[in-house]
């Protein structure tokens, strides 16, 4: 198995809170993971879990407060903007808006080269290079000329692919690359990332809340609530068999479009608890319909099973229904 | 009764470039106590259609023949701005993508509550206790104490709870739903779709629930509305739209999502080519430059073909079953 | 542009701004007189061919000194606004980008410019550098440029945040290039507009000191000192007071129509109806 490309070793990020004496909310709360060239790796959770945060801090917009992030054999988390210049032509981010994160008075051909302008330009033909990634992205070349209003959900978010991939980066953080685009479109994008990812040999980290495009495209997962993974692992035995009742209760939440499934859904009392105040115990208990008398005090470490990690001290068996609901499924 | 029996309705808007038809011969009708799915891609005229119904269509919009019956005894088309302001709120209302579309910030839910029933009688007390009744139907925990707090003390999926009790406070009898759940996290997405159910089987109304999340729509839908480039392509029972689809369009958009897919593929489906200009709609069927099934009878103009029971797709080979292999 | 044109309000704006110019740039060929000659035997006449809106006190022809004027008048109002411009527009970038402690100091400082009375302000410094077209200018600069700035500064607050300047920073483009080339692009809109409409209120601010007396120096014509020279013999003609006062009117009214239909045709929320 190669070397990781990628390293996030107990990583927190805490915002400050207004208030003398008052500790800032921990919006990433002790986090580890690795990505290996190549791989994808998902991170999914409801809003205000923490992943976009996580996405920032990996990418060097967000400071953490603890932990450490190693890019490419080296420690980047401390680097200062200068010394990160070097790292940013290695790992590029795309962000959600298709359309909103493009520059609106930019043209399509300014924005797809403005890589090359603020890392050196020097003997490139921006000419050539537009063409080069507007076909890579299968846009075409004509594009160069539009601005970001004339363009479509799904020719915006390509534009933001060649942007991302115009450095030769070896690794690519996509947040909610799908979001706002069509159903028909949504798979272009994907499939385009996914080739890209095998013809450049990509490492990627995907951010969504969409579980069905995880399950498609992602070779690890790692769900995250409240700023902590709760539970990770390969993809497909993530799905197969979640280990943590919030996983269960994500996937079973999902609706499919067949209208004659019946639906054993475990559903979630209350909401999400605020950062502000963090239940003691297993900050899941809450809401978990399998808690017992320990979740509410103890909190649960991390539980290693092979290639898989949960914070869960009673974990699901496949195919396990809350109780009271056992009949159902 | 048909709660809305939509007819004939074209919508064209005049535009800097030339006349753009945005809607043309819409046809379906929406019965009393059913939901009814409209499902559709961007550009597809789900936003004019909601508009034209609700008679706020933008001053470069008209509506050029068709009629909108509602409840049998109203042309919607032709009601004047007056009357048409009369309907919306008590007998037909919305809610929208984003709940604070519907809340003001700056007075306190109860108020807002009290403010919507001005038209009836009766005292403040009556109006408030009827107003925590709606608030605890929506599963508002705590609904008195939840009358005294202002919207952005709410979390987003109890804002859009909130919303829906007030477009449901009057008993309208359609109420439009314009993707509430789309800006809402799965667990809570599912909640308040079942909600939605429970809520109109209570209170006997129709709705006409507008999304693009296929999921959603076969879970809480009786019938389903397929549009393409301001067209209906396609209408049936639920059941016939997901499992018996007839238009290409709906084929292709079926297979396009990908909790459709059973199996784990890296490579998706997707239907490529864009929507047309709506401004030179092509003379025959306006899927043809993206159908995978298209032919030589495809340049004629297509009419909505009967299948079955309430089943009708706008595309001449509806009579065939659209198999697995004719999309491969 | 092409909407511009399709507003009448628009329209006649336009033309009153272009007449307004023609007339300043083409002074010397439209008028045969010298503006600053002064001819004893013609005093106080009346419109007539030879002296198209008369002459004033000193027999000097009020048609080319109402051109002549209008050179001084446009140029101190393009000059100072462009001058405001470019300066209001670097504060308003560092005040809205940089740190909080920065904003916090340079909105005082505007607040403070801002809360000093024009003619206070005007009255100083002319008695510091002595009545001048340097003076006006100065003023104007200072009296706009908060005004323009906070534009700026609120704008960029507001746009700093986006996902464009945010996929910029994650690229590690510079500040210089955030600011200039994803930030400033999207704000100056609404402040050429702004200031379009400002220019008026310039050109009565070069002739409001004129008059007093605080701004040109006789004998170069401005319209202020022609309004001023109309009032001191209000009581022979009223035709000098009116030859200073109807290029003002013009003017403004020209520069406020247009203006105000500029900011209708970019108005982001009429945009795209």
């Amino acid at each position: 198995m190669s070397e990781p490309i990628l390293t996030v070793d107990d990583v927190e990020v805490t915002f400050p809170v207004r208030g003398i004496g008052k500790e800032g909310i921990k919006g990433v709360a002790g986090v580890s993971f690795d990505v290996r060239p190549g791989e994808t790796f998902a991170l999914v959770g409801e809003s205000g879990s923490g992943k976009t945060t996580l996405a920032r801090a990996v990418n060097g917009l967000q400071a953490i407060s603890r932990g450490e992030i190693n890019f490419e054999g080296q420690r980047i988390d401390t680097m200062s903007k200068a010394q990160m210049q070097p790292i940013r032509r290695r790992m590029s981010m795309m962000f959600q808006d298709p359309v909103g994160s493009l520059s609106p008075r930019m043209t399509v051909g300014d924005l797809v080269t403005e890589p090359f302008r603020i890392h050196g330009a020097e003997g490139r033909d921006m000419r050539a290079e537009t063409e080069r990634l507007l076909s890579l992205v299968g846009l075409p070349v004509d594009f160069a000329t539009r601005y970001p209003h004339q363009l479509s959900g799904g020719q915006a978010r390509r534009v933001g692919v060649a942007r991302a991939i115009a450095l030769d980066p070896a690794l690519i953080i996509a947040d909610e690359p799908t979001a706002g685009l069509d159903v028909s479109v949504q798979g272009e994008v994907l499939n385009l990332l996914n080739d890209l990812r095998e013809r450049l040999g990509l490492a990627m980290v995907i951010i969504t809340h969409n579980l069905h495009v995880v399950h498609h495209v992602a070779d690890r997962t790692a769900v995250m609530y409240l700023g902590r993974f709760i539970e990770t692992g390969e993809t497909e035995a993530v799905f197969g068999a979640p280990r943590h009742p919030y996983t269960a209760a994500l996937l079973s939440a999902n609706p499919e479009p067949d209208p004659d499934k019946v639906h054993a859904r475990i559903s979630l009392p209350a909401e999400v608890p605020s950062l502000l105040s963090r239940p003691a115990g297993c900050e899941f208990h809450t809401r978990c319909p399998w808690a017992q008398a320990r979740c509410s005090s103890d909190a649960p470490g991390e539980v290693a099973e092979g290639a898989r990690r949960h914070r869960c001290y009673f974990p699901l068996d496949p195919g396990a229904m809350p109780p009271g609901m056992e009949g159902a499924a | 009764m048909t709660t809305l029996a939509i007819s004939g309705l074209n919508v064209w808007f005049s535009t800097e470039d030339g006349p753009l038809h945005a809607l043309k011969d819409v046809e379906f009708d929406v019965p009393e106590r059913s939901i009814v799915g409209i499902v559709g891609e961007s550009g597809c005229g789900k936003s004019t259609l909601i508009n034209a119904i609700l008679g706020l269509l933008a001053d470069n919009g008209s509506i050029e023949g068709g009629s909108i019956q509602f409840e049998g005894a109203q042309d919607l088309v032709i009601l004047g701005p007056k009357e048409m302001q009369d309907l919306r709120g008590p007998r037909i209302s919305t809610v929208f993508q984003d709940p604070m579309g519907a809340l003001n910030p700056v007075l306190t839910v109860g108020r807002q509550m009290v403010n919507i029933q001005y038209r009836d009688g009766g005292s403040t007390a009556e109006k408030r206790a009827r107003a925590e009744e709606m608030l605890s139907l929506v599963r508002i925990p705590d609904a008195k104490a939840a009358l005294d707090r202002y919207p952005h003390q709410f979390s987003g999926g109890m804002k859009q709870r909130i919303a829906i009790a007030m477009a449901l406070m009057m008993k309208p009898a359609l109420l439009i739903a314009d993707e509430p759940t789309t800006a809402l996290d799965a667990t809570l997405e599912v909640a308040t779709i079942e909600l939605l159910k429970d809520l109109q089987e209570e209170i006997g109304c129709s709705v006409l629930f507008i999304s693009h999340h296929l999921g959603v729509i076969a879970e809480l839908c009786d019938e389903v509305v397929v549009m393409y480039a301001g067209e209906v392509v396609e209408r049936g029972s639920v059941r016939q739209i997901f499992n018996d689809p007839r238009h290409p369009y709906t084929v292709r958009l079926l297979e396009c999502d990908p909790a459709r897919q059973t199996s784990r593929s890296r490579n998706l489906p997707t239907i490529p080519g864009e929507i047309p200009d709506l401004r030179q709609r092509p003379a025959g069927c306006v899927f043809a430059p993206r159908c995978h099934r298209v032919h030589a009878g495809c340049d004629q103009a297509q009419s909505l073909v009967e299948i079955g029971e309430g089943h009708a797709a706008r595309c001449n080979l509806a009579l065939e079953p659209q198999t697995a292999e004719a999309t491969a | 542009m092409r909407r511009l044109l399709r507003e009448p309000l628009g329209v006649f704006g336009l033309s009153l701004v272009v007449l307004v110019i023609f007339g300043a740039v083409f002074a010397d060929l439209l008028s045969a007189y010298d503006p600053t000659r002064i001819n004893p035997r013609v005093r106080f006449q009346g419109p007539s061919g030879d002296h198209l809106l008369g002459t004033d006190q000193l027999g000097r022809d009020l048609f080319s000194r109402v051109l002549y004027g209008g050179r001084i008048a446009l140029f101190v109002a393009l000059v100072s606004t462009a001058v405001s411009l470019v300066i209001g527009i670097v504060l308003g970038l560092i005040a809205g980008y940089g740190p909080r402690w920065l904003d916090n100091l340079m909105i005082l400082l505007f607040d403070s410019m801002k809360s000093f009375p024009t003619v206070m302000l005007a009255l100083a410094l002319v008695t510091i550098m002595g009545p001048s077209l340097t003076a006006v200018m100065v003023v104007v600069v200072l009296v706009t440029v908060p005004g323009y700035a906070r534009i700026i500064r609120t704008q960029t607050i507001a746009i700093k945040t986006s996902e464009f300047v945010t996929a910029a920073q994650s690229m590690g483009a510079s500040n210089g290039r955030i600011l200039f080339k994803h930030i400033l692009p999207n704000v100056i809109g609404p402040l050429v507009i702004l200031a379009s409409m400002d220019i008026p209120v310039v050109i009565a601010i070069e002739a409001g000191m004129s008059f007093l007396g605080l701004g040109v120096r006789p004998p170069t014509p401005s319209w202020g000192s022609i309004l001023n020279d109309g009032f001191s013999s209000i009581r022979d003609t009223a035709w000098i007071a009116i030859a200073g006062g109807l290029p003002i009117i013009i003017t403004t009214l020209g520069f406020t129509f247009l203006g105000e239909t500029l900011r209708d045709v970019f108005d982001p929320r009429l945009k795209g109806r």
